[in-house]
């Protein structure tokens, strides 16, 4: 297991490698540079800017610079915000993402899971056939549209809810329902594809014939199985909260990281594109690799040795 | 069939349908039959006869929908199988009715390991600790014969080889000391070689806990080695019954002639083709008229095909439901 563990580190290496190439590639041949803007700049301060960040050299240079910084744990410095460095950008605003992430996350496994087992277990009754039809709604909707539906009813309707803003955990219930309703949509049909497949298997049957109760029979020997199809979803679905909150981070003004990410994306930010494109990688193979750890712990015939 | 005092299970009249797109299918269709305390009955029969089904249906273990409930009686220990309630039900699965199934790879489950699966049953039925159900788990593994319990009672059934699997159901079947243990083709998966040893176990163990086994197979052979009487199935209904002896001396229902003379004997030349029985089996749903094995019986005359057979008694023992028999007995 811990021979697994190390292996797989040490395979995110060169995955790594290629993204960090990859994204400043992408970010450089973008046409336009940060100092393009609306406002002339005399070609005085812009060389003096570009020496400031080190834009002056050659690029194979400037990359080999930003990947020793990078060993180092230094993300650079924003162009947009001269004053504060990507590191603090991202630390200031991905605890809001992170924890508006968590809440969808925690929404949409507990709706999801709940319905796709209630779904399979009365396959083909009224509470199958609701529990998927809201799953397609939920699916359908768009957050942008969600959203504000769900601020009129709860914040100006009910007054139970702040609309926007940041303050406390209760500004992150809307915005966190917002992001999570579209996952809880497709965890609710995995599930269900997964309990179902389960259901008509011979071990249930098996588990019947020993006179366990529904209940024991649903909780030991269904979810088990039933459920792998949600665990390997949940690697990219946590990474896709993460980098999808963007839109919600608007709607509900939070100050999280993914406005940051569409501004600097456009003003040519270059140290701040990179950095959180890096963060969403990172957490992604995160994930993957939890999810196959996770993976080997919830099923014994995948051996990790 | 007089109902004596050690009969421990009394099916009467079993029918369970399934409502199918294609129509009503009658797998099961008024099967009655009764075991006794420590005898095996087999249930013969080609795929599709129902014999399956009907033990299933014994344990309410065919899914509601598609067949609907079954209908008929099947006493127990003073009970009505058919009508108890679930819970009721859940307290003898497993306990005093036990049943083992045909591939034990995709019986058992693969998620959690075969010591689990066996603790949970003396947890459920008899309140055993931990402790004390994982003892009794060793001891019923060691008994069906698998070297180093005390180790492999933590490993998963992937782990096992086919017959070792077997054994480990069989264990997990007799743990509560059933007074019936349904096997549904114990050894139609597992290798030749491994089908005796299982066959064998099943039978030690009856023999030591007064099981009565239904045993249903399509294989005459393992019949033939294993049962004290025989039912043979076809289209959803036992068409003849009795003794092993006699329904491999005197076999009444050309179906069970047929059956018989399509076995391979090891005293006919091997160049000799075997026999088999002309046409196919019917389609459930579509059953002819009459008998359901007229149109692939040599001796079928107009009465077959105009009603169900009355059955004709041979001996006490021995009975079946064919218009020609008397002509042929």
């Amino acid at each position: 297991m811990t021979g697994y563990l190390v292996r797989r580190v040490l395979e995110l290496v060169p995955t790594a490698l290629v993204i960090i190439a990859a994204s400043f590639a992408l970010v450089r041949l973008a046409p336009g540079s940060p100092f393009s803007s609306e406002k002339e700049i005399s070609p005085e301060i812009r060389r003096q800017l570009e020496a400031k960040y080190g834009f002056d050299r050659p690029l194979p240079e400037q990359f080999v610079r930003y990947v020793r910084n990078l060993l180092q744990g230094d993300l650079g410095l924003s162009t947009k915000y001269p004053q504060r460095s990507v590191n603090e950008i991202i630390a200031t605003g991905f605890p809001v993402t992170l924890s508006l992430a968590a809440v969808a996350l925690v929404w949409s496994l507990l709706v999801g899971m709940t319905a796709g087992i209630i779904g399979a277990v009365r396959q083909n009754t009224v509470w199958d056939h609701s529990a998927m039809m809201a799953a397609l709604v939920g699916i359908s909707v768009p957050s942008f549209v969600l959203g504000p539906l769900l601020v009129l009813l709860f914040s100006l309707r009910l007054q139970m809810l702040p609309p926007a803003g940041w303050g406390d955990w209760r500004h992150l219930i809307l915005p966190g329902l917002t992001l999570g309703t579209i996952y809880a949509a497709s965890i609710a049909r995995l599930t269900r594809g997964g309990m179902l497949e389960v259901i008509r298997s011979d071990y249930i049957r098996t588990a019947r014939a020993k006179g366990l109760a529904e209940r024991l029979v649903i909780t030991r020997h269904m979810l088990r199985g039933g459920l792998l199809p949600v665990v390997s979803y949940l690697g990219p679905a946590i990474a896709s909260m993460l980098t999808g909150s963007v839109v919600v981070e608007k709607i509900f003004n939070l100050p999280g990281i993914g406005p940051y990410f569409v501004d600097a994306a456009f003003n040519r930010d270059y140290f701040l594109v990179m950095g959180i494109v890096l963060l969403y990688a990172f957490f992604l193979l995160l994930m993957n690799l939890v999810v196959d750890l996770l993976y080997g712990l919830l099923d014994p015939r995948i051996d990790h040795a | 069939m007089a109902t004596t005092t050690d009969t421990v299970l009394e099916v009467c009249d079993l029918r369970t349908h399934f409502h199918t797109d294609d129509g009503l299918v009658k797998a099961v269709d008024g099967v009655s039959f009764s075991v006794r305390r420590g005898e095996t009955l087999g249930l013969v029969g080609e795929s599709g006869s129902g014999k399956s089904v009907a033990c299933l249906s014994a344990l309410r273990l065919v899914p509601t929908p598609p067949a609907a409930h079954p209908s008929g009686v099947i006493r127990f220990a003073g009970k009505d199988l058919l009508t108890l309630p679930e819970r009721d039900l859940e307290r003898l699965r497993g306990n005093r009715l036990a049943m083992i199934f045909q591939d034990p790879l995709t019986a058992l489950n693969p998620y959690l390991s075969v010591g689990r699966q066996l603790t949970e049953v003396l947890e459920v039925h008899e309140g055993a600790t931990p402790a004390a159900a994982r003892r009794a788990a060793i001891e019923m593994l060691t008994r069906v014969g698998i070297p180093a319990a005390g180790q492999r009672i933590d490993q998963y059934p992937h782990q096992f080889s086919g017959g070792m699997r077997q054994r480990v159901m069989i264990a997990m079947a007799l743990l509560c000391g059933p007074e019936v243990l349904f096997a549904d083709e114990p050894t139609t998966a597992l290798d030749v070689t491994i089908q005796a040893q299982i066959l064998d176990l099943i039978g030690e163990l009856q023999a030591s806990l007064g099981t009565a086994v239904v045993l249903v197979t399509h294989d005459l052979g393992v019949v033939a080695g294993t049962a004290d009487r025989v039912a043979v199935m076809y289209a959803g209904r036992i068409v003849e019954e009795g003794t092993t002896a006699e329904v491999f001396a005197n076999p009444l229902h050309p179906y069970t002639q047929g059956l018989l003379a399509s076995m391979p004997r090891i005293d006919t030349p091997s160049r000799q083709r075997l026999a088999a029985i002309p046409g196919l089996p019917p389609d459930l749903g579509q059953l002819p008229s009459g008998c359901p094995f007229h149109p692939r019986c040599q001796q079928a005359g107009d009465r077959c095909r105009q009603a169900y057979p009355e059955v004709v008694i041979a001996s006490p023992t021995h009975r079946a439901a064919c218009w020609e028999t008397e002509a042929v007995s």
